[in-house]
C-alpha cells in the first residue's frame, strides 16, 4: 500500500552527514532525506493502525531510490501527531488516576467556570479518566512539606487489585503539593510498581509537570499517562523495525516546543510530543524568515487533516508554556484539556485536503473539521471513500494534475471526485458543473482566513503586512486565495513545500527544557538555593541532550517567571548562566521591574518581588542558513502542458500552463494563472499573482492587482 | 470583490479587533491583580465605550455582574466630570455601590482616550480588591457606612500624575494597603494597555473617531437582539421565588412582559430591603436579570449597550433588589445572583421545554480569617494572622436535553481558586473538595452536583468563617418540567453542629468547617431518564 516518490540525484559525499526525517500526519507520512545541499523526499499514506509501517517503507524506499543503504544514515529525526490524535479521538490507554483522598474530581471540576457566559448548553471536556477509575489514597502533605496525614501504605495492595481488575494500562499519580514535595508520589510508585503487570505505565505529577495549581498539573500528568503506552509501544516498535532493517542511526523525536529529544525521554514524557509536526513547520518558517530577512511572517501549513497558522516576528515564533488539547465544544477556548508543556504558539483548525464537505440541516455548505484521513481517504483515492473532500474539489477544479499527485504514485479517480461532489453538494444546493467544487474551496479558504485573522488579532498583530510562508501538501494550492482574503501581498513556497514539517525537523536543535516551581524572594535572595536548584536542572537537562550531541558544547538558557509578591501570574526574565551571588537578587529585581514596566506600563514601587518558576533549556547550536536573494529576472522554461483549471474570478475554466518546478531556474518569472507542479504538492499561481524563483529555489508569489 | 463587501469585512475586522483589545485589557488585569478572587477566580471585567459612555465591547474574561453593571457605570461619571473637562492622562475612580458595580469592594476605573488631542473613547475596568475597611467581606453591617470606605467619583490620575492624596486615604482605610495599591495601579495600567492598543488600531485603519464603528456595532447588535425577540411569543408571565434571606425569608416577585418588540421585567412586590448586606443595588439587579434574559433569548448576539437596550426593568426603591442608601450591600450577589433563575421562572412559561432548571445560585464566598480579636487573646497568641478567600460552587440546573453542569459558576463567572494557591497563603488545609454524590436533582436530565468542602487548621488555633453568602440552605434549586429539586446546601462544624446561615462563626481548635454546596434542579420526569445514564451515574458513584 505504500507509495513513494522522490526527486534529486544521489551523489555520495562523505563531507556531510546523511540525515533522515519522518513526519506522521493524520493523512500522510512525509519522509525527507538530506545530505548537505542535496535532498530527497517522499509522501505516503499514513498507516493508521501501525504507523511505523509507512515510516519504514517510506524510509527504506527513499534510501534505495537515492542509492543509499540503511546503514549510511547518520541520524533519524521523527515527529508525529499520534499523541494528539489519540487525545482528540480518545483512543489512549485505559488510565487510572490516584490522587489525595478528598480530591477525586479535580481533573473533572477544572476551573469551575464557564468558557462562554451566554451559551447555556456548553459542555466540559470529558476527563480522560472516568470517575470510577479515579482512585484516592489517604495521605496529605502540607504546603510546607509537613505530613498532615502519612501515606497509607496498607491501602496499596487493594489499589493494585482495583487497577488489575479494571484492565488499566496506565496509572497517573497526582498528590497535592507534589510540585514541591514529591515524597509521597515517589513512595506510592515504589510500592505500587511491583504489584502491577510490567507493561502498566506509572507517571507521577512531580516528574511530568512539577508546577503549582493542582488542576493543570494533574491534567498534564493524566494526559501523559493516557498516551504513554501507545507512544512507548509505537516508538519501540519503530526502533526495532529500524534496527531490523539495518538502520541503526540514533533516533530523535521532535517536541512541541521546537527542540529534539531522545527516544527514551520521548517515551517517558510523550505529552511533550503533541503538535510535534506543526512545531517542525514553525522551525522551517523560522529558518526561511531569517534567510529572507522577513520581519513579520505568517506560516501557513495545510496538510491532509488540519491547517496550522503560526505568527513569527523577526524570525521567531511565539512560545508558551500551556497548551489546550482537543477542544471539544465548538472548538472554543476553554473546552479542551490544559497541559503545561513548552509549545510554539499556533492555531490549528480542521481544514485539510481530507476535510469532508457537506450540506448541513440549514442548507449551509460546511467543510470539516472531520477528515477522511488516509482511510478511506478522499473519493478520488478509490479506497472506499464516497464523501467529497477538499482534495476532491481541487481535482474537480483541475488544480491537481492526477499525473503528478504524490509523484504520480497515488492513482486519482477524477470521476469519483466529481460524482461525490455532485451527490453530496451539487444536488442539495442545486449547483452544477464546477460550482460545487468552487464552493467547497471557497468555504475552506474562508475558514482558514478567519482562523488566521482571529489568531493574529488575539496577539495584536496585523497580518496584512506580513509575508506568508506556505507549505504542507495542500497549502500551496490555497495560498493565493487565503492571502487575498487576509490582505497579504507576498507568499513564499519553499523547496520541498509538500514535506515542510519534516524538513523543519532536520533544522531543529537537540534541546530539552525542564521547568520547576520554587518560590525565591528577589528582595532576600538565597543564591545558594538557586545555584543548587539550577545546577541540578542543568545536569538533568544535559543528561537528556548529551547522548545526542556527543562532544559538542551545549548551549544553556535559563529563564524565570517573576511576579510581585501577592500576584498570581508571572512574567518571564532571563537569568545569567553563571554562579549567582546574593547581590544578584537586586539585579534580577531590576530586570523584573523593567520587563514588568514594558508589559504593563508601570511598576509597583516598594512591593517585594519573587521568582516562582525556573526553566532551563539545554540545546545544541544550529548554524544559520545562507541568505536567499533575488535572482536576475529571466523567462520561465516552457510549460510542460496546458490544462483547463477553473478560475473563480472568471467564473469558468481557463487554459492554464503547468510548469515542472525543477525546470524553473533562479530568476524565472511567470504570470498567473499557472500551476507549478512538484512531487508532493502543486502551487496554484492564481490570476492576479506573479511567480518568481529566487537563488534558494523558493517560489515568491506576488499580488499584481 | 465589491467595494461594499470589502468595507463590510473591514468593519468586521475592526469589531473583532475591539473585542481582542478589551480581552487583552482584561488579561492584563488578571495577570497583575493581587487578590486571589480576581487573579485566580476571575472576578473582574473590562470594556470599551464610545464618547457618549456607551459600552461597545466587553471582554469574555470576567463576570456578568461586573460587565453589565459597568455598562452604565461610565456615563455616571459625566454628571460630575463632563467629558469636555477631561484631559489626556486622566483616570477616574469610584467604588460607589449604586453608581459602580454594587458593593464597595469593586473599584471602577475609567480612562478617557485621546487621539491627536481629541477624545475618542473610554476604557473602564473593575476588579474585586481584598479589603476596603469596615466590617469586611460579610453581610453583618447594617448600613453601607459600616461596610467600608466609599470613594465618590474622583480623579485618581490627573494628566499623568497619580493623585497620591486620594490614594493615601484609600490605603489608610484598608487592612491590606499594599495589595489594594497594587490592584488600583493594575486597573489603571489595564486601561492604559487597552488605550494603547486602540490608538494603534485607529492609526492602522486610518480612523479619527470611533463614531461610525460604534454606531455600526450598536445598531447591528440591537438589530440582532430585536430579531431574537420577534421569535418569542407575546404575553405576560409571573414567577415568585422564595429566598433564605438573612434575618427573615425573602420573596422575589417578577413579571415578564413581551410585547411590541420589548421585553420588560418587573420586580414590583418583591420583599423590602434587608437590614443586612445582601441587598442588590439596582445596577446589579439589572445586570443579572438582563443576563438571564439574554442567555435564553439572544445568547449569540454580542453583549453591549445596543443588545442590552431592548430589555427594560421596573423595580421599587427600598426593596431588596433596589435598596436605597445607606442600605448595606456587601454580599449583594446573594440576592443578585438569584435573579437569573427568577427570570428563567417566567421564561420557562413563555418558552416551555426550552429553559433550564434552577441552579445553586450565588457563589459561596468562604471568607476565612484567623480568629484574632474574635476569641480570647489566649487562644490566638501563637496563631498566624491571615485572611483568605476560597470560592464554593454548586451545581447548575439540568438543561433541556443535557444534565446540569456540576460545581460550576452560574450565573456568575467567578470560578474556583486552586487549593494549592489558598494553602500557600494561610495555615489552613483542605481535607476535602469533591463532588457531593446525589446532590443533583433527579430528572430525565439530572441537575449538576454540588460539592463538599472541608477545611481545617494546621495550627492549634480556632479560625473564623463568614457565612455571609451561603444560600439555598432552606430553599432548594427547583426542578423544571417534572424534574426534582437539587439538594439543599449546608454548613456545619466537623464535630456536627450546624452553622446557621449568614453570620460569622468560629471553628474551634481541632474542629473542621464543613460546607456542602447545593445541587442544581432536574429537568423532566425522572422516570424518563435513559437507563444507560442511570447506570453510568451509578458506576461513577454520582448518585
Amino acid at each position: 500500500m505504500s507509495n513513494v516518490s522522490s526527486c534529486g540525484i544521489a551523489i555520495k559525499t562523505m563531507a556531510h552527514p546523511l540525515k533522515l526525517a519522518a513526519d506522521i500526519g493524520g493523512t500522510f507520512t512525509d519522509i525527507v532525506l538530506e545530505q548537505g545541499p542535496r535532498r530527497w523526499s517522499g509522501k505516503l499514506l499514513t498507516t493508521t493502525a501501525a504507523p511505523e509501517v509507512a515510516v519504514l517503507e517510506g524510509a527504506l524506499g527513499l534510501l534505495a531510490e537515492a542509492g543509499f543503504s540503511p546503514a549510511d544514515v547518520d541520524v533519524f529525526i521523527h515527529g508525529t501527531t499520534l499523541a494528539t490524535n489519540a487525545l482528540i479521538e480518545r483512543k489512549g490507554a485505559t488510565t487510572a488516576f490516584i490522587t489525595t483522598e478528598g480530591f477525586r474530581d479535580v481533573i473533572e471540576q477544572g476551573y469551575e467556570k464557564r468558557f462562554d457566559h451566554y451559551d447555556l448548553m456548553i459542555d466540559r471536556a470529558e476527563p480522560l479518566v472516568p470517575r470510577h477509575l479515579r482512585l484516592t489514597v489517604r495521605e496529605r502533605l502540607a504546603v510546607t512539606g509537613e505530613a498532615l496525614i502519612p501515606l497509607d501504605e496498607t491501602a496499596v495492595p487493594e489499589l493494585a487489585e482495583r487497577i488489575r481488575a479494571e484492565a488499566v494500562r496506565a496509572v497517573a499519580i497526582g498528590f497535592l503539593h507534589a510540585y514541591a514535595h514529591p515524597a509521597h508520589e515517589q513512595r506510592l510508585r515504589e510500592l505500587l510498581r511491583p504489584l502491577l503487570p510490567e507493561d502498566v505505565t506509572v507517571c507521577i505529577s512531580s516528574e511530568v509537570a512539577p508546577e503549582i495549581r493542582e488542576y493543570e498539573r494533574f491534567s498534564t500528568t493524566v494526559a501523559n499517562a493516557y498516551v504513554r503506552p501507545l507512544m512507548a509501544g509505537y516508538l519501540h516498535r519503530l526502533q526495532e523495525g529500524l534496527a531490523r532493517a539495518g538502520l541503526g542511526a540514533p533516533l530523535y523525536l521532535m517536541m512541541s516546543g521546537g527542540g529534539l529529544t531522545t527516544l527514551e525521554t520521548a517515551a517517558r514524557f510523550p505529552i511533550r510530543l503533541v503538535e510535534s509536526g506543526p512545531a517542525g513547520g514553525a522551525i522551517l518558517a523560522s529558518r526561511i524568515a531569517h534567510q529572507c530577512k522577513l520581519p513579520e511572517v505568517v506560516s501557513f501549513d495545510m496538510g491532509g487533516t488540519t491547517a496550522k497558522i503560526c505568527l513569527l516576528s523577526n524570525g521567531e515564533p511565539e512560545r508558551a508554556h500551556r497548551f489546550e488539547i482537543a477542544r471539544a465544544y465548538r472548538d472554543m477556548k476553554g473546552s479542551g484539556i490544559p497541559v503545561r508543556i513548552p509549545v510554539i504558539e499556533m492555531v490549528e483548525i480542521g481544514a485539510g485536503g481530507g476535510s469532508i464537505a457537506r450540506v448541513d440541516k440549514l442548507g449551509r455548505l460546511t467543510v470539516g473539521p472531520d477528515s477522511a484521513g488516509s482511510t478511506p481517504g478522499p473519493a478520488a483515492y478509490g479506497r472506499g471513500g464516497t464523501k467529497p473532500t477538499v482534495t476532491d474539489a481541487n481535482i474537480a477544479l483541475g488544480k491537481i494534475d492526477p499525473q503528478f499527485f504524490a509523484g504520480g504514485k497515488i492513482a486519482l479517480d477524477e470521476r469519483a471526485s466529481v460524482t461525490a461532489l455532485a451527490n453530496d453538494i451539487g444536488k442539495p444546493l442545486s449547483l452544477a458543473d464546477y460550482w460545487p467544487a468552487a464552493g467547497v474551496a471557497e468555504i475552506v479558504e474562508e475558514n482558514m482566513a478567519n482562523a488566521a485573522r482571529v489568531h493574529a488579532i488575539e496577539r495584536g498583530k496585523d497580518i496584512a503586512s506580513a509575508t506568508m510562508i506556505a507549505f504542507g501538501g495542500a497549502a500551496p494550492l490555497h495560498a493565493c486565495r487565503l492571502a487575498e482574503k487576509v490582505g497579504i501581498d507576498h507568499i513564499i513556497v519553499p523547496m520541498g513545500a509538500g514535506v515542510g514539517s519534516a524538513i523543519g525537523f532536520l533544522q531543529a536543535p537537540i534541546a530539552y527544557e525542564i521547568t520547576r516551581s520554587a518560590i525565591i524572594s528577589l528582595d532576600d535572595f538565597d543564591a545558594r538555593r538557586v545555584n543548587a536548584l539550577l545546577k541540578a536542572m542543568i545536569e538533568d537537562a544535559t543528561a537528556v541532550v548529551k547522548p545526542a550531541i556527543g562532544g559538542a558544547r551545549p548551549v544553556v538558557r535559563i529563564v524565570a517567571d517573576g511576579r510581585y509578591v501577592g500576584q498570581g501570574h508571572e512574567i518571564q526574565i532571563g537569568i545569567p548562566v553563571r554562579t549567582l551571588a546574593d547581590s544578584d537578587g537586586a539585579r534580577l529585581k531590576a530586570a523584573f521591574e523593567t520587563a514588568y514596566g514594558t508589559v504593563y506600563g508601570l511598576t509597583i514601587p516598594g512591593q517585594q518581588a519573587e521568582i516562582t518558576t525556573w526553566s532551563v533549556t539545554v540545546s545544541s547550536t544550529v548554524k544559520p542558513p545562507a541568505a536567499a536573494r533575488k535572482a536576475p529576472r529571466k523567462a520561465a522554461a516552457k510549460a510542460k502542458h496546458v490544462r483547463k483549471v477553473f478560475d473563480s474570478k472568471a467564473g469558468k475554466p481557463l487554459p492554464t500552463p503547468v510548469y515542472w518546478r525543477f525546470d524553473l531556474k533562479a530568476g524565472a518569472t511567470l504570470k498567473g494563472p499557472a500551476i507549478i507542479a512538484e512531487h508532493e504538492t502543486s502551487t496554484m499561481v492564481a490570476s492576479g499573482f506573479s511567480a518568481r524563483i529566487d537563488t534558494a529555489g523558493y517560489i515568491h508569489l506576488e499580488r499584481t492587482t | 470583490m465589491s467595494k461594499a463587501a470589502l468595507e463590510a469585512i473591514r468593519t468586521q475586522v475592526m469589531w473583532n479587533r475591539l473585542i481582542a483589545v478589551v480581552e487583552e485589557q482584561a488579561q492584563s488585569l488578571l495577570r497583575t491583580a493581587f487578590g486571589t478572587i480576581t487573579r485566580e477566580a476571575g472576578d473582574l471585567s473590562a470594556g470599551v465605550y464610545d464618547v457618549e459612555g456607551r459600552m461597545i465591547a466587553q471582554a469574555m474574561t470576567g463576570t456578568p455582574g461586573h460587565v453589565n453593571t459597568m455598562a452604565t457605570a461610565v456615563s455616571h461619571f459625566f454628571a460630575k466630570y463632563p467629558p469636555r473637562t477631561m484631559k489626556p492622562g486622566d483616570v477616574y475612580i469610584t467604588n460607589d455601590p449604586w453608581l459602580g458595580t454594587g458593593h464597595l469592594f469593586d473599584y471602577v476605573m475609567v480612562t478617557p482616550v485621546f487621539l491627536k488631542g481629541r477624545l475618542v473613547a473610554f476604557f473602564a475596568s473593575t476588579c474585586h480588591v481584598i479589603d476596603v475597611g469596615g466590617v469586611g467581606m460579610t453581610a453583618k453591617g447594617n448600613s453601607s457606612f459600616e461596610e467600608g470606605t466609599l470613594v465618590p467619583h474622583l480623579p485618581i490620575r490627573k494628566q499623568g500624575r497619580i493623585n497620591d492624596e486620594l490614594l493615601d486615604v484609600i490605603l489608610a482605610n484598608s487592612r491590606s494597603p499594599i495589595e489594594v495599591k497594587g490592584d488600583i495601579l493594575s486597573l489603571i495600567s489595564a486601561n492604559d494597555t487597552g488605550a494603547r492598543r486602540l490608538i494603534a488600531m485607529m492609526e492602522e485603519f486610518g480612523l479619527t473617531s470611533l463614531d461610525k464603528l460604534a454606531r455600526h456595532i450598536l445598531t447591528q447588535s440591537e438589530k440582532g437582539a430585536r430579531e431574537a425577540i420577534k421569535a418569542l411569543p407575546e404575553g405576560e408571565w409571573h414567577y415568585e421565588m422564595p429566598l433564605d434571606g438573612y434575618e427573615r425569608p425573602l420573596t422575589l416577585k417578577c413579571k415578564l412582559t413581551i410585547r411590541g418588540g420589548k421585553v420588560v421585567i418587573d420586580f414590583t412586590g418583591s420583599s423590602p430591603a434587608s437590614l443586612y448586606g445582601i441587598n442588590s443595588p439596582r445596577t446589579y439587579t439589572l445586570a443579572y436579570s438582563v443576563f438571564g434574559l439574554k442567555a435564553v433569548i439572544a445568547p449569540h448576539v454580542p453583549n453591549n449597550i445596543g443588545s442590552l437596550s431592548v430589555f427594560d426593568m421596573i423595580t421599587e426603591p427600598g426593596t431588596v433588589i433596589d435598596p436605597i442608601r445607606p442600605s448595606p450591600v456587601t454580599a449583594r450577589h446573594v440576592v443578585g445572583q438569584m435573579l437569573a433563575d427568577c427570570v428563567f421562572g417566567c421564561l420557562a412559561q413563555a418558552l416551555p421545554g426550552r429553559v433550564q432548571a434552577e441552579s445553586a445560585g450565588p457563589i459561596w464566598i468562604l471568607s476565612l480569617y484567623s480568629a484574632h480579636g474574635r476569641v480570647s487573646v489566649e487562644e490566638t497568641k501563637d496563631a498566624t494572622p491571615f485572611s483568605v478567600i476560597s470560592i464554593g460552587l454548586g451545581g447548575m440546573g439540568a438543561r433541556p436535553g443535557k444534565d446540569g453542569l456540576s460545581t460550576m459558576a452560574f450565573p456568575s463567572g467567578v470560578g474556583a481558586i486552586p487549593v494549592e494557591i489558598t494553602e500557600g497563603q494561610c495555615p489552613l488545609w483542605f481535607r476535602e473538595k469533591q463532588y457531593l454524590p446525589g446532590s443533583g436533582g433527579d430528572g430525565e436530565f439530572r441537575g449538576g452536583l454540588g460539592q463538599r468542602i472541608v477545611v481545617e487548621n494546621r495550627e492549634a488555633a480556632p479560625f473564623a468563617i463568614s457565612a455571609a453568602t451561603f444560600d439555598r440552605i432552606h430553599n432548594p434549586a427547583a426542578g423544571r418540567e417534572g424534574g426534582k429539586p437539587g439538594q439543599l446546601g449546608a454548613a456545619r462544624l466537623g464535630s456536627g453542629k450546624a452553622l446557621p446561615d449568614k453570620g460569622l462563626h468560629i471553628v474551634p481548635t481541632g474542629d473542621a468547617l464543613v460546607v456542602e454546596l447545593p445541587g442544581g434542579g432536574g429537568f423532566g420526569d425522572p422516570a424518563r431518564r435513559d437507563p444507560a445514564r442511570v447506570a453510568d451515574d451509578r458506576r461513577a458513584g454520582l448518585v
